[in-house]
């Protein structure tokens, strides 16, 4: 249950999207291009709406699709414009070629996504395939556990994407967070204004007193250098991110890393997940703690850029980790948190613990407070030799799958 | 009309030194859009094309007005991106120059791929001009066939060859389908007839809304004719008929050249290599076609133009 932390803050009760609208009109960005593909999100409708009463002085760009929503953008921002987006699932995919020209030109876009499964089957609810499939965009991404961290998120994320000249998404679980109903904290419109502050680009194409050119072909000579400074500024972005999180820490009083560790210091066994099943996987730590079981949680905020290095030094005393992932690359291999967490220890030197890969929820398969105790029952066992650790990723509660931990007990 | 005079004072602002083809007639077009603009600012895109390759190789740029590109199906997307910024900054006192802004897409980058988000921006009514350089295929990629190359032309994915006679099928009518958007201002033009498009391009740039030219643009290398010969071939595009000179402003039907006599399609086609195959005798069935399908289109205009509707 959230509670008042800033004193000048107030208690309302919305959903996910809601909040992320809200966000927006407190940001009140200079230009907003979006598109309601299948499935839309609500977030666009609701900033509209702010529009049409005069709330926000925003250029709206009703574009005629996601392709041209992320083209507009980008336009937008190279103009000399506070510019923003939102999507979810089948947008998001429209938009990939515009997400690395964004990142290319080192565009501070900020888009509010909700994740919701990708087409085929077409489905519309909740899992991460859609952010995951771009995760080697060049954007940063921000994964919320609730509708307060994705409200803080994208107040946090125009800071973040402006100072690291890289575009920023911040994304809410579809569902679960986008469409519930939550008690969240929301900061007046003056200190979010006064937070975030004024965008003041460094070159635009509006400035026609020093036009210039953007968008160049760059050839054999050139274009690896430049692919090397959007690679360095991801990296660099680790820094901008807890510095604006200190700051936003200072401002409204809640904190922010790149990952929050539960319970995790003197744990044994731990979950590392995305969102939020966060939220159930700590209410099952605190029953376990309760029967003197040392569960703990690694909960990814910061999934790019990623805290390779923090998360093998903080994982590195683990026996077993279940690392979760809300989406499958279908590599024949494993899914992709898994990879990164495994590449982060064994760079790291840390090669202690058992890691096993579970897959859940996608297309909005219900993942829930049984299934996590499960998880942390075997690796309980793996931790004390009673099991050996799946080589393959374990799919959680899908049916007709011998792969399936839990096939058995259905 | 405008003077040649008055012209000649305006600020060059696409330099030489880009690397385009000799007698490319992208390069022709590019500059005459600027030198009609005057001395306003502008903002321009461009679709991905041989324009944009040839006149922005890194560290260099051809432009002295500020130049946006990104991708090939997005020039009238980012152009609305770029205008919608400026009303925004506009608004809040944080620009105070007017700036008008041009889009420039290929017959490829605006009749197939980019038509969508063309279609989408001029329905929105931004207050942007969008230039299609009409060479009629995919030039830059490699004169592949696009839905502006006409019939019977020989492109790389529509060959003729010992039973296909080149692109079998009719273009598209794309000016129609701009008219059809009820837009201020649409309009046809050639390369060569450089008065006509100068005076074209400062009527568009003039109206508080979405305008839209589609001039031909004979590309050396996949037309296949000699370089020197680009304005006075496509001057006779306009004089057969196959391409003609109009206006639609304000919904009404303007031939702005009307030829003293309308010359055979065969005068046109026949110095192009992309048509040489056409010429074989078997072949005639399909020069009888393409001009009867130009007299019927070019009485369709005439009839259009004399109703003013």
């Amino acid at each position: 249950m959230i509670k008042l932390v800033y004193p000048k803050g107030k208690l309302v009760a919305k959903t996910g999207n809601e909040v992320m609208a809200e966000a927006m009109r407190q940001i009140e960005p200079d230009v907003v291009a979006a598109y309601p593909i299948t499935p839309a999100t609500e977030i666009m409708q609701i900033f509209s709406q702010f529009i049409a009463d005069g709330i926000v002085k925003t250029e709206y760009i009703a574009v005629e699709s996601e392709h041209s929503a992320m083209s507009a953008t980008i336009a937008a921002s190279a103009a000399g414009a506070r510019a923003m987006t939102g999507t979810s699932s089948q947008g998001l995919c429209l938009m990939w070629e515009m997400l690395y020209i964004a990142s290319g030109l080192r565009l501070p876009i900020v888009m509010a996504e909700v994740n919701r499964a990708i087409s085929a089957p077409i489905n519309i609810h909740g899992d991460q395939s859609d952010t995951m499939g771009a995760r080697d965009s060049g954007w940063i991404q921000i994964y919320s556990e609730n509708s307060q961290e994705a409200y803080d998120n994208m107040i946090q994320a125009v800071r973040i994407a402006e100072k690291a000249k890289l575009p920023t998404l911040v994304t809410t679980d579809g569902f679960i967070i986008s469409h519930c109903m939550e008690v969240v904290e929301l900061y007046p419109d003056a200190d979010v204004k006064a937070f975030i502050g004024k965008y003041k680009p460094e070159r635009y194409l509006l400035d026609i007193k020093k036009p210039y050119t953007l968008g160049s072909i760059d050839l054999q000579d050139y274009y690896f250098e430049h692919r090397l400074q959007l690679a360095e500024a991801m990296k660099a972005a680790k820094n901008i991110i807890l510095n604006v999180a200190q700051d936003f820490k200072k401002t409204f009083g809640r904190e922010y890393e790149l990952y929050e560790k539960y319970m995790l210091n003197d744990a044994e066994i731990a979950i590392v997940v995305i969102g939020s099943t966060a939220g159930t996987t700590k209410v099952v730590i605190k029953e376990l703690r309760d029967k003197g079981i040392k569960a703990g949680l690694l909960k990814i905020r910061i999934f790019r850029p990623f805290p390779s290095e923090q998360i093998a030094k903080d994982l590195a005393h683990i026996k077993a980790i279940a690392v979760m992932d809300k989406a499958d690359s279908c590599s024949g291999a494993f899914a992709p948190l898994y990879s990164d967490v495994v590449a982060s220890l064994y760079a790291a030197g840390v090669t202690t613990p058992k890691i096993v890969n579970y897959v859940y929820g996608l297309g909005g398969r219900e993942i829930n407070i049984s299934h996590i105790v499960n998880i942390y029952k075997s690796l309980n066992k793996i931790a004390s030799g009673q099991q050996k650790p799946s080589t393959t990723i374990e799919y959680i509660n899908v049916r007709k799958t011998k792969h399936s931990l839990f096939y058995k007990c259905e | 009309m405008v003077n040649l005079k008055d012209l000649s004072k305006n600020p060059e602002r696409v330099t030489g030194g880009h690397r385009l083809c000799a007698g490319c007639g992208a390069g022709i077009v590019a500059r005459q859009t600027l030198i009609a603009a005057g001395s306003t600012a502008v903002v321009v895109t461009s679709a991905t094309g041989c324009l944009e390759v040839s006149t922005t190789i890194f560290p260099y740029t051809a432009w002295k007005n500020s130049f946006f590109h990104s991708a090939f199906e997005n020039s009238a997307a980012t152009c609305s991106g770029i205008e919608a910024a400026y009303k925004s900054l506009k608004k809040q006192g944080r620009i105070s120059e007017d700036i008008r802004f041009i889009a420039f897409g290929g017959d490829g980058g605006t009749y197939d791929i980019g038509l969508q988000s063309l279609s989408g921006a001029m329905e929105r009514g931004h207050r942007m001009l969008y230039i299609c350089y009409n060479n009629e295929a995919y030039m830059n990629t490699g004169i592949q066939r696009s839905g502006a190359t006409p019939k019977g032309a020989h492109t790389t994915t529509a060959p003729a060859g010992k039973i296909c006679q080149g692109k079998e099928q009719n273009r598209k009518d794309l000016t129609q389908i701009m008219i059809a958007h009820n837009i201020p201002y649409v309009a046809q033009a050639c390369v060569g007839n450089w008065n006509d498009f100068i005076t074209k391009v400062q009527k568009a740039l003039d109206v508080n809304g979405p305008s839209f030219i589609n001039i031909l643009t004979p590309c050396r290398l996949g037309w296949n004719y000699k370089p020197e010969d680009t304005m006075s071939l496509a001057r006779l595009a306009v004089e057969t008929c196959i391409w003609p000179s109009f206006e639609v402003e304000n919904d009404v039907y303007k031939i702005n050249v009307m030829p003293k006599e309308k010359k055979p399609v065969v005068e046109f086609l026949k110095p192009q290599g992309r048509f040489k195959h056409l010429f074989k005798q078997e072949n005639a069935h399909i020069l009888e076609t393409i001009q009867k399908d130009i007299d019927k289109k070019w009485e369709i205009l005439k009839y259009r133009a004399s109703v003013n509707c």
